[in-house]
Protein backbone atom coordinates (compact mmCIF):
# COMPACT_ATOMS: atom_id res chain seq x y z
CA UNK A 1 0.00 0.00 0.00
CA UNK A 2 2.85 2.36 0.84
CA UNK A 3 5.47 0.86 -1.48
CA UNK A 4 5.31 4.08 -3.54
CA UNK A 5 7.13 5.78 -0.69
CA UNK A 6 10.22 3.68 -1.32
CA UNK A 7 11.07 4.18 -4.98
CA UNK A 8 14.48 3.30 -6.36
CA UNK A 9 17.00 5.97 -7.36
CA UNK A 10 16.29 5.05 -11.00
CA UNK A 11 12.60 5.83 -10.55
CA UNK A 12 13.48 9.07 -8.80
CA UNK A 13 15.61 10.09 -11.78
CA UNK A 14 12.56 9.83 -14.04
CA UNK A 15 11.32 13.25 -13.00
CA UNK A 16 14.75 14.78 -13.40
CA UNK A 17 15.64 17.97 -11.56
CA UNK A 18 13.38 18.80 -8.60
CA UNK A 19 11.20 21.24 -10.54
CA UNK A 20 8.14 20.06 -8.64
CA UNK A 21 9.70 21.55 -5.50
CA UNK A 22 9.72 25.20 -6.47
CA UNK A 23 7.23 27.33 -4.56
CA UNK A 24 5.09 24.43 -3.30
CA UNK A 25 6.91 23.87 0.02
CA UNK A 26 6.89 27.61 0.67
CA UNK A 27 3.16 27.96 0.00
CA UNK A 28 2.44 24.97 2.22
CA UNK A 29 4.77 26.35 4.93
CA UNK A 30 2.84 29.66 4.98
CA UNK A 31 -0.47 27.80 5.08
CA UNK A 32 0.78 25.51 7.83
CA UNK A 33 2.04 28.49 9.86
CA UNK A 34 -1.31 30.29 9.57
CA UNK A 35 -3.33 27.14 10.25
CA UNK A 36 -1.29 26.38 13.38
CA UNK A 37 -1.71 29.90 14.81
CA UNK A 38 -5.42 30.01 14.07
CA UNK A 39 -5.98 26.49 15.38
CA UNK A 40 -4.04 27.32 18.56
CA UNK A 41 -6.14 30.44 19.04
CA UNK A 42 -9.33 28.47 18.51
CA UNK A 43 -8.28 25.76 20.95
CA UNK A 44 -7.23 28.35 23.54
CA UNK A 45 -10.59 30.07 23.18
CA UNK A 46 -12.33 26.75 23.64
CA UNK A 47 -10.25 26.10 26.72
CA UNK A 48 -11.02 29.55 28.13
CA UNK A 49 -14.72 29.18 27.45
CA UNK A 50 -14.72 25.79 29.12
CA UNK A 51 -12.86 27.06 32.19
CA UNK A 52 -15.09 30.09 32.45
CA UNK A 53 -18.20 28.03 31.99
CA UNK A 54 -17.14 25.63 34.75
CA UNK A 55 -16.19 28.47 37.07
CA UNK A 56 -19.49 30.32 36.83
CA UNK A 57 -21.76 27.33 36.51
CA UNK A 58 -22.57 27.30 40.26
CA UNK A 59 -21.71 30.92 41.01
CA UNK A 60 -24.41 33.43 42.04
CA UNK A 61 -24.63 36.92 43.49
CA UNK A 62 -27.23 38.21 45.86
CA UNK A 63 -27.53 41.90 45.19
CA UNK A 64 -29.41 44.61 47.01
CA UNK A 65 -29.53 47.69 44.71
CA UNK A 66 -29.79 50.30 47.40
CA UNK A 67 -27.29 48.69 49.74
CA UNK A 68 -27.93 46.73 52.90
CA UNK A 69 -27.58 48.05 56.40
CA UNK A 70 -27.59 44.57 57.89
CA UNK A 71 -25.13 42.83 55.57
CA UNK A 72 -24.06 40.29 58.22
CA UNK A 73 -27.62 39.07 58.64
CA UNK A 74 -27.94 38.77 54.92
CA UNK A 75 -24.71 36.73 54.67
CA UNK A 76 -25.92 34.51 57.51
CA UNK A 77 -29.25 33.96 55.74
CA UNK A 78 -27.49 32.92 52.58
CA UNK A 79 -25.02 30.64 54.37
CA UNK A 80 -27.82 28.83 56.20
CA UNK A 81 -29.76 28.15 53.02
CA UNK A 82 -29.69 24.49 51.87
CA UNK A 83 -27.31 23.77 48.98
CA UNK A 84 -25.09 26.82 49.49
CA UNK A 85 -21.44 25.74 49.66
CA UNK A 86 -19.60 29.02 50.12
CA UNK A 87 -20.49 32.64 50.79
CA UNK A 88 -18.48 35.83 50.51
CA UNK A 89 -19.69 39.40 50.96
CA UNK A 90 -18.11 41.91 48.65
CA UNK A 91 -16.78 44.74 50.90
CA UNK A 92 -18.21 48.17 50.11
CA UNK A 93 -14.66 49.53 49.91
CA UNK A 94 -13.95 47.11 47.03
CA UNK A 95 -17.10 48.27 45.29
CA UNK A 96 -16.14 51.92 45.64
CA UNK A 97 -12.61 51.13 44.47
CA UNK A 98 -14.07 49.58 41.35
CA UNK A 99 -16.41 52.49 40.75
CA UNK A 100 -13.53 54.91 41.20
CA UNK A 101 -12.08 53.78 37.88
CA UNK A 102 -15.06 55.29 36.10
CA UNK A 103 -16.35 57.97 38.48
CA UNK A 104 -13.13 59.22 40.04
CA UNK A 105 -13.30 60.82 43.53
CA UNK A 106 -17.11 61.00 43.23
CA UNK A 107 -17.11 57.28 43.94
CA UNK A 108 -16.17 58.06 47.55
CA UNK A 109 -19.26 60.25 48.03
CA UNK A 110 -21.68 59.03 50.69
CA UNK A 111 -24.50 60.22 48.43
CA UNK A 112 -23.62 57.62 45.84
CA UNK A 113 -25.80 54.56 46.40
CA UNK A 114 -23.62 51.44 46.31
CA UNK A 115 -25.36 48.11 46.04
CA UNK A 116 -24.63 45.37 48.51
CA UNK A 117 -23.30 42.20 46.93
CA UNK A 118 -22.95 38.72 48.39
CA UNK A 119 -21.26 36.16 46.18
CA UNK A 120 -22.04 32.51 46.83
CA UNK A 121 -21.74 29.07 45.29
CA UNK A 122 -24.71 26.76 45.30
CA UNK A 123 -25.08 23.14 44.31
CA UNK A 124 -27.46 22.09 41.56
CA UNK A 125 -30.35 21.26 43.89
CA UNK A 126 -30.33 24.55 45.81
CA UNK A 127 -33.69 26.34 46.09
CA UNK A 128 -32.73 29.82 44.95
CA UNK A 129 -36.28 31.12 44.97
CA UNK A 130 -36.59 30.37 48.67
CA UNK A 131 -33.17 31.88 49.27
CA UNK A 132 -34.19 35.08 47.52
CA UNK A 133 -37.48 35.18 49.48
CA UNK A 134 -35.59 34.87 52.80
CA UNK A 135 -33.10 37.56 51.77
CA UNK A 136 -35.88 39.92 50.71
CA UNK A 137 -37.30 39.76 54.22
CA UNK A 138 -33.98 41.04 55.57
CA UNK A 139 -33.18 43.45 52.71
CA UNK A 140 -36.16 44.38 50.54
CA UNK A 141 -35.35 44.29 46.84
CA UNK A 142 -32.68 41.61 47.26
CA UNK A 143 -32.26 39.61 44.09
CA UNK A 144 -30.31 36.47 43.13
CA UNK A 145 -28.40 36.77 39.86
CA UNK A 146 -26.77 33.73 38.18
CA UNK A 147 -23.33 34.52 36.81
CA UNK A 148 -23.96 32.27 33.81
CA UNK A 149 -26.78 34.61 32.75
CA UNK A 150 -24.62 37.72 32.86
CA UNK A 151 -21.56 36.11 31.27
CA UNK A 152 -23.67 34.18 28.73
CA UNK A 153 -23.17 36.66 25.84
CA UNK A 154 -19.40 36.58 26.36
CA UNK A 155 -19.39 32.77 26.30
CA UNK A 156 -21.52 32.85 23.18
CA UNK A 157 -18.98 35.17 21.53
CA UNK A 158 -16.14 32.85 22.53
CA UNK A 159 -17.94 29.88 20.99
CA UNK A 160 -18.57 31.91 17.86
CA UNK A 161 -14.88 32.79 17.64
CA UNK A 162 -14.01 29.11 17.96
CA UNK A 163 -16.14 28.34 14.92
CA UNK A 164 -14.62 31.26 13.04
CA UNK A 165 -11.17 29.80 13.81
CA UNK A 166 -12.33 26.36 12.67
CA UNK A 167 -13.74 27.86 9.47
CA UNK A 168 -10.47 29.67 8.78
CA UNK A 169 -8.53 26.43 9.27
CA UNK A 170 -10.83 24.72 6.75
CA UNK A 171 -10.52 27.63 4.29
CA UNK A 172 -6.73 27.66 4.55
CA UNK A 173 -6.65 23.90 4.04
CA UNK A 174 -8.75 24.33 0.91
CA UNK A 175 -6.41 27.09 -0.29
CA UNK A 176 -3.40 24.81 0.35
CA UNK A 177 -5.15 22.05 -1.61
CA UNK A 178 -5.78 24.42 -4.53
CA UNK A 179 -2.09 25.38 -4.53
CA UNK A 180 -1.17 21.69 -4.60
CA UNK A 181 -3.54 21.06 -7.53
CA UNK A 182 -1.90 23.89 -9.48
CA UNK A 183 1.55 22.57 -8.63
CA UNK A 184 0.55 19.06 -9.69
CA UNK A 185 -0.82 20.30 -13.01
CA UNK A 186 2.32 22.32 -13.60
CA UNK A 187 4.45 19.28 -12.88
CA UNK A 188 2.37 17.19 -15.29
CA UNK A 189 2.87 19.77 -18.02
CA UNK A 190 6.61 19.88 -17.34
CA UNK A 191 6.89 16.11 -17.52
CA UNK A 192 4.27 15.47 -20.23
CA UNK A 193 6.80 13.96 -22.61
CA UNK A 194 8.16 11.56 -19.98
CA UNK A 195 4.62 10.54 -19.09
CA UNK A 196 3.77 9.87 -22.76
CA UNK A 197 6.85 7.71 -23.15
CA UNK A 198 6.06 5.82 -19.96
CA UNK A 199 2.48 5.23 -21.04
CA UNK A 200 3.73 4.13 -24.44
CA UNK A 201 5.87 1.38 -22.96
CA UNK A 202 3.09 0.13 -20.72
CA UNK A 203 3.28 2.15 -17.50
CA UNK A 204 -0.03 2.34 -15.65
CA UNK A 205 -1.54 5.57 -14.37
CA UNK A 206 -0.73 4.46 -10.84
CA UNK A 207 2.94 3.95 -11.66
CA UNK A 208 3.12 7.48 -13.08
CA UNK A 209 1.07 8.92 -10.22
CA UNK A 210 3.29 7.38 -7.56
CA UNK A 211 6.27 9.34 -8.87
CA UNK A 212 4.45 12.65 -8.40
CA UNK A 213 2.72 11.55 -5.21
CA UNK A 214 6.00 10.85 -3.48
CA UNK A 215 7.43 14.17 -4.54
CA UNK A 216 4.46 16.21 -3.31
CA UNK A 217 4.52 14.22 -0.07
CA UNK A 218 8.11 15.31 0.55
CA UNK A 219 7.37 18.93 -0.43
CA UNK A 220 4.24 19.02 1.73
CA UNK A 221 5.95 17.40 4.72
CA UNK A 222 8.91 19.78 4.58
CA UNK A 223 6.60 22.81 4.14
CA UNK A 224 4.15 21.72 6.85
CA UNK A 225 6.83 21.00 9.42
CA UNK A 226 8.69 24.24 8.69
CA UNK A 227 5.48 26.26 9.01
CA UNK A 228 4.51 24.41 12.19
CA UNK A 229 7.95 24.99 13.71
CA UNK A 230 7.72 28.73 13.03
CA UNK A 231 4.21 28.81 14.51
CA UNK A 232 5.42 26.93 17.59
CA UNK A 233 8.11 29.57 18.17
CA UNK A 234 5.51 32.35 17.92
CA UNK A 235 3.16 30.52 20.31
CA UNK A 236 5.97 29.95 22.81
CA UNK A 237 6.89 33.63 22.68
CA UNK A 238 3.27 34.58 23.26
CA UNK A 239 2.84 32.12 26.09
CA UNK A 240 6.01 32.95 27.99
CA UNK A 241 6.65 36.47 26.79
CA UNK A 242 5.69 39.94 27.89
CA UNK A 243 3.29 40.68 30.71
CA UNK A 244 0.99 42.35 28.24
CA UNK A 245 0.68 39.13 26.30
CA UNK A 246 0.08 37.28 29.54
CA UNK A 247 -2.70 39.61 30.53
CA UNK A 248 -4.25 39.47 27.11
CA UNK A 249 -4.25 35.70 27.00
CA UNK A 250 -5.49 35.56 30.60
CA UNK A 251 -6.55 32.05 31.46
CA UNK A 252 -6.27 30.88 27.88
CA UNK A 253 -4.20 27.73 28.06
CA UNK A 254 -3.66 24.71 25.86
CA UNK A 255 -4.22 21.27 27.35
CA UNK A 256 -2.38 18.08 26.47
CA UNK A 257 -5.07 17.07 23.97
CA UNK A 258 -4.88 20.51 22.36
CA UNK A 259 -1.11 20.15 22.00
CA UNK A 260 -1.52 16.69 20.46
CA UNK A 261 -4.06 18.10 17.99
CA UNK A 262 -1.66 20.90 17.07
CA UNK A 263 1.23 18.45 16.69
CA UNK A 264 -0.86 16.31 14.32
CA UNK A 265 -1.98 19.24 12.15
CA UNK A 266 1.15 19.43 9.93
CA UNK A 267 0.89 15.70 9.26
CA UNK A 268 -2.82 16.03 8.48
CA UNK A 269 -1.98 18.83 6.05
CA UNK A 270 0.68 16.61 4.45
CA UNK A 271 -1.77 13.75 4.04
CA UNK A 272 -4.37 16.12 2.59
CA UNK A 273 -1.87 17.61 0.11
CA UNK A 274 -0.67 14.18 -0.98
CA UNK A 275 -4.19 12.88 -1.46
CA UNK A 276 -5.20 15.99 -3.42
CA UNK A 277 -2.10 15.72 -5.63
CA UNK A 278 -2.74 12.03 -6.28
CA UNK A 279 -6.36 12.71 -7.23
CA UNK A 280 -5.40 15.66 -9.47
CA UNK A 281 -2.69 13.66 -11.26
CA UNK A 282 -4.91 10.60 -11.76
CA UNK A 283 -7.72 12.76 -13.15
CA UNK A 284 -5.37 14.49 -15.58
CA UNK A 285 -3.86 11.22 -16.73
CA UNK A 286 -7.26 9.76 -17.46
CA UNK A 287 -7.78 12.39 -20.15
CA UNK A 288 -5.01 10.76 -22.22
CA UNK A 289 -5.35 7.36 -23.91
CA UNK B 1 -1.47 -19.51 -38.09
CA UNK B 2 -2.71 -17.11 -35.40
CA UNK B 3 -2.86 -13.40 -36.08
CA UNK B 4 -1.07 -10.98 -33.79
CA UNK B 5 -3.20 -8.12 -35.16
CA UNK B 6 -6.53 -8.06 -36.96
CA UNK B 7 -7.98 -4.91 -38.48
CA UNK B 8 -11.64 -5.02 -39.45
CA UNK B 9 -13.07 -2.05 -41.44
CA UNK B 10 -10.87 0.32 -39.46
CA UNK B 11 -11.04 4.05 -40.05
CA UNK B 12 -9.23 6.89 -38.29
CA UNK B 13 -9.72 10.60 -38.30
CA UNK B 14 -8.14 13.26 -36.11
CA UNK B 15 -10.70 15.63 -34.62
CA UNK B 16 -13.24 16.69 -37.22
CA UNK B 17 -10.84 16.35 -40.16
CA UNK B 18 -11.11 13.91 -43.05
CA UNK B 19 -10.30 10.24 -42.46
CA UNK B 20 -6.57 9.61 -42.68
CA UNK B 21 -7.12 5.85 -42.72
CA UNK B 22 -10.10 4.18 -44.39
CA UNK B 23 -11.52 0.68 -44.49
CA UNK B 24 -8.43 -1.13 -43.34
CA UNK B 25 -8.95 -4.89 -43.42
CA UNK B 26 -5.91 -7.02 -42.78
CA UNK B 27 -4.24 -9.47 -40.47
CA UNK B 28 -0.66 -9.69 -39.31
CA UNK B 29 0.38 -13.28 -38.82
CA UNK B 30 2.23 -14.09 -35.64
CA UNK B 31 5.95 -14.43 -36.31
CA UNK B 32 5.93 -12.69 -39.67
CA UNK B 33 8.02 -9.79 -40.92
CA UNK B 34 6.26 -6.87 -42.61
CA UNK B 35 7.43 -3.75 -44.32
CA UNK B 36 4.95 -0.87 -44.37
CA UNK B 37 5.50 1.39 -47.33
CA UNK B 38 3.75 4.17 -49.12
CA UNK B 39 4.25 7.80 -50.05
CA UNK B 40 4.59 10.49 -47.40
CA UNK B 41 1.20 11.33 -45.91
CA UNK B 42 -0.27 7.95 -46.85
CA UNK B 43 -1.00 7.20 -43.19
CA UNK B 44 1.89 4.90 -42.25
CA UNK B 45 2.58 6.57 -38.90
CA UNK B 46 -1.15 6.67 -38.10
CA UNK B 47 -1.43 2.96 -38.84
CA UNK B 48 1.54 2.26 -36.59
CA UNK B 49 -0.08 4.35 -33.82
CA UNK B 50 -3.13 2.12 -34.01
CA UNK B 51 -0.85 -0.91 -33.80
CA UNK B 52 1.01 0.24 -30.71
CA UNK B 53 -2.17 1.47 -29.01
CA UNK B 54 -1.36 5.17 -29.03
CA UNK B 55 -4.57 5.87 -30.90
CA UNK B 56 -8.05 4.36 -30.99
CA UNK B 57 -9.79 3.85 -34.33
CA UNK B 58 -12.76 6.11 -34.98
CA UNK B 59 -14.54 3.16 -36.56
CA UNK B 60 -14.04 -0.52 -37.08
CA UNK B 61 -12.45 -3.09 -34.77
CA UNK B 62 -8.86 -3.90 -33.91
CA UNK B 63 -7.81 -7.13 -32.28
CA UNK B 64 -4.34 -7.43 -30.82
CA UNK B 65 -3.01 -10.68 -29.41
CA UNK B 66 -6.49 -12.11 -29.85
CA UNK B 67 -8.20 -9.44 -27.76
CA UNK B 68 -10.62 -6.81 -29.06
CA UNK B 69 -9.04 -3.55 -27.92
CA UNK B 70 -10.79 -0.85 -29.99
CA UNK B 71 -12.99 0.15 -27.10
CA UNK B 72 -11.21 -1.54 -24.24
CA UNK B 73 -11.02 0.50 -21.02
CA UNK B 74 -7.76 2.44 -20.89
CA UNK B 75 -6.75 0.66 -17.69
CA UNK B 76 -6.70 -2.60 -19.66
CA UNK B 77 -4.19 -1.34 -22.22
CA UNK B 78 -0.82 -1.21 -20.31
CA UNK B 79 -0.32 -5.01 -20.22
CA UNK B 80 -0.79 -5.12 -24.00
CA UNK B 81 1.57 -2.19 -24.54
CA UNK B 82 4.26 -4.09 -22.63
CA UNK B 83 4.05 -6.80 -25.28
CA UNK B 84 4.82 -4.28 -28.02
CA UNK B 85 8.19 -2.68 -28.73
CA UNK B 86 8.14 0.63 -30.57
CA UNK B 87 10.92 2.47 -32.38
CA UNK B 88 9.74 6.01 -33.00
CA UNK B 89 10.81 8.12 -35.92
CA UNK B 90 11.81 10.91 -33.52
CA UNK B 91 13.36 8.42 -31.05
CA UNK B 92 11.32 9.68 -28.08
CA UNK B 93 14.16 9.29 -25.63
CA UNK B 94 13.86 10.97 -22.24
CA UNK B 95 16.46 13.72 -22.37
CA UNK B 96 17.41 13.83 -18.71
CA UNK B 97 17.95 10.07 -18.43
CA UNK B 98 21.15 8.32 -19.43
CA UNK B 99 21.21 5.88 -22.36
CA UNK B 100 21.29 3.10 -19.77
CA UNK B 101 18.18 4.39 -17.96
CA UNK B 102 16.32 4.93 -21.24
CA UNK B 103 16.97 1.35 -22.32
CA UNK B 104 16.15 0.03 -18.84
CA UNK B 105 12.81 1.84 -18.69
CA UNK B 106 10.60 -0.94 -20.17
CA UNK B 107 12.12 -3.48 -17.77
CA UNK B 108 11.52 -1.20 -14.79
CA UNK B 109 7.98 -0.39 -15.86
CA UNK B 110 7.38 -4.14 -16.10
CA UNK B 111 8.55 -4.44 -12.48
CA UNK B 112 12.04 -5.91 -12.94
CA UNK B 113 14.33 -5.59 -9.93
CA UNK B 114 17.49 -3.49 -10.32
CA UNK B 115 19.73 -6.57 -10.24
CA UNK B 116 17.75 -8.05 -13.15
CA UNK B 117 18.10 -4.87 -15.20
CA UNK B 118 21.85 -4.30 -15.22
CA UNK B 119 22.94 -7.36 -17.24
CA UNK B 120 20.38 -7.27 -20.06
CA UNK B 121 20.74 -3.52 -20.53
CA UNK B 122 24.56 -3.66 -20.70
CA UNK B 123 24.27 -6.55 -23.15
CA UNK B 124 21.79 -4.69 -25.33
CA UNK B 125 23.86 -1.50 -25.32
CA UNK B 126 26.91 -3.52 -26.31
CA UNK B 127 24.95 -5.10 -29.13
CA UNK B 128 23.99 -1.73 -30.61
CA UNK B 129 27.58 -0.55 -30.19
CA UNK B 130 26.97 1.85 -27.31
CA UNK B 131 28.57 0.01 -24.38
CA UNK B 132 30.87 2.93 -23.68
CA UNK B 133 28.05 5.50 -23.96
CA UNK B 134 25.80 4.00 -21.28
CA UNK B 135 25.94 7.04 -19.04
CA UNK B 136 25.59 9.59 -21.85
CA UNK B 137 22.36 11.55 -22.08
CA UNK B 138 20.48 11.79 -25.39
CA UNK B 139 21.39 15.44 -26.13
CA UNK B 140 25.05 14.43 -26.12
CA UNK B 141 24.48 11.53 -28.53
CA UNK B 142 24.46 11.77 -32.31
CA UNK B 143 21.24 11.08 -34.24
CA UNK B 144 22.44 7.59 -35.11
CA UNK B 145 23.38 6.84 -31.51
CA UNK B 146 19.98 8.05 -30.31
CA UNK B 147 18.35 5.82 -32.90
CA UNK B 148 20.27 2.83 -31.57
CA UNK B 149 19.31 3.64 -27.98
CA UNK B 150 15.68 3.85 -29.10
CA UNK B 151 15.94 0.47 -30.80
CA UNK B 152 17.61 -1.08 -27.77
CA UNK B 153 14.77 0.23 -25.61
CA UNK B 154 12.18 -1.20 -27.99
CA UNK B 155 13.61 -4.73 -28.01
CA UNK B 156 14.96 -5.05 -24.44
CA UNK B 157 11.71 -6.64 -23.27
CA UNK B 158 11.70 -9.19 -26.13
CA UNK B 159 8.32 -7.92 -27.35
CA UNK B 160 5.86 -10.13 -29.23
CA UNK B 161 5.22 -7.32 -31.70
CA UNK B 162 7.93 -4.90 -32.78
CA UNK B 163 6.81 -1.74 -34.56
CA UNK B 164 9.43 0.55 -36.07
CA UNK B 165 8.93 3.84 -37.86
CA UNK B 166 11.87 4.52 -40.21
CA UNK B 167 14.29 2.81 -37.82
CA UNK B 168 17.32 3.13 -40.06
CA UNK B 169 16.74 6.71 -41.16
CA UNK B 170 19.59 8.13 -39.08
CA UNK B 171 22.21 5.39 -39.20
CA UNK B 172 24.86 4.48 -41.75
CA UNK B 173 24.49 1.49 -44.07
CA UNK B 174 26.60 -0.77 -41.89
CA UNK B 175 24.57 0.00 -38.74
CA UNK B 176 21.34 -0.26 -40.75
CA UNK B 177 22.31 -3.81 -41.73
CA UNK B 178 23.18 -4.68 -38.14
CA UNK B 179 19.88 -3.32 -36.88
CA UNK B 180 17.94 -5.19 -39.55
CA UNK B 181 19.94 -8.26 -38.54
CA UNK B 182 18.68 -7.72 -34.97
CA UNK B 183 15.09 -7.38 -36.19
CA UNK B 184 15.44 -10.50 -38.31
CA UNK B 185 16.94 -12.41 -35.40
CA UNK B 186 14.06 -11.34 -33.16
CA UNK B 187 11.64 -12.33 -35.89
CA UNK B 188 13.20 -15.79 -36.02
CA UNK B 189 12.62 -16.07 -32.29
CA UNK B 190 8.93 -15.45 -32.87
CA UNK B 191 8.52 -11.67 -32.71
CA UNK B 192 6.22 -10.19 -35.33
CA UNK B 193 8.01 -7.21 -36.90
CA UNK B 194 6.42 -4.27 -38.71
CA UNK B 195 8.85 -1.74 -40.16
CA UNK B 196 7.67 1.43 -41.86
CA UNK B 197 10.30 2.51 -44.36
CA UNK B 198 10.99 4.18 -47.69
CA UNK B 199 14.27 2.30 -48.06
CA UNK B 200 13.81 -0.12 -50.96
CA UNK B 201 17.27 -1.56 -50.39
CA UNK B 202 16.28 -2.53 -46.88
CA UNK B 203 13.17 -4.30 -48.16
CA UNK B 204 15.00 -6.23 -50.85
CA UNK B 205 17.69 -7.25 -48.35
CA UNK B 206 15.15 -8.93 -46.13
CA UNK B 207 13.98 -12.12 -47.81
CA UNK B 208 10.63 -13.52 -46.76
CA UNK B 209 9.29 -10.18 -45.56
CA UNK B 210 5.83 -9.18 -46.69
CA UNK B 211 4.90 -5.78 -48.02
CA UNK B 212 2.00 -3.64 -46.78
CA UNK B 213 1.42 -0.68 -49.02
CA UNK B 214 -0.70 2.31 -48.04
CA UNK B 215 -1.94 4.92 -50.46
CA UNK B 216 -4.19 7.81 -49.42
CA UNK B 217 -5.10 6.06 -46.20
CA UNK B 218 -6.20 2.82 -47.81
CA UNK B 219 -4.51 -0.52 -48.07
CA UNK B 220 -3.26 -1.72 -51.44
CA UNK B 221 -3.81 -5.45 -51.28
CA UNK B 222 -4.57 -6.64 -54.81
CA UNK B 223 -3.84 -10.29 -54.09
CA UNK B 224 -5.81 -10.34 -50.83
CA UNK B 225 -2.94 -11.98 -48.97
CA UNK B 226 -2.98 -9.31 -46.28
CA UNK B 227 -6.67 -9.72 -45.77
CA UNK B 228 -6.48 -13.48 -45.72
CA UNK B 229 -2.88 -14.47 -45.16
CA UNK B 230 -1.84 -17.95 -46.22
CA UNK B 231 -2.51 -20.34 -43.39
CA UNK B 232 -5.02 -18.06 -41.68
CA UNK B 233 -8.67 -19.02 -41.31
CA UNK B 234 -10.51 -17.68 -44.35
CA UNK B 235 -13.76 -16.72 -42.75
CA UNK B 236 -13.46 -13.00 -43.25
CA UNK B 237 -14.87 -11.21 -46.20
Amino acid sequence: MFDWLFVSPAERRLLGAPRFGGPTPWVIAIMSFSIMLIAATGLALASTASLMSQAIESRYTLQVPGGAANLDALVQAVRSSPGVTSVEAVPESDMRQTLKRWLGPAAESADLPVPALVDFDASAGANLTALQRRAAVIAPGAQVVAHRDSVGPLLHSLHLLQWVAFGLVVLLSIAASAAVVLAARGALDTHRFTIEVMHGIGATDLQVTHLFQRKILIDALVGSLAGAAAAAVVLLLLASGAALAGELTGGATLGVIDLIVLALLPFALTVLATWVARTAVLRSLRKAL
Amino acid sequence: MAAVAEFDSVGLRYGTGAEVLRDLDFRLRTGSFYFLTGPSGAGKTSLLKLLYLAQRPTRGRIKLFGEELSEAPRDDLPPFRRRIGVVFQDFRLIRHLSAFDNVALPLRVAGAADEDVEGPVREMLAWVGLADRASARPPTLSGGEQQRVAIARAVINRPELLVADEPTGNVDADMANRLMGLFTAMNRLGTTVVVATHDVGLISATPGAQLIRLENGTLVDPTGTLRNPPGAPRGKS
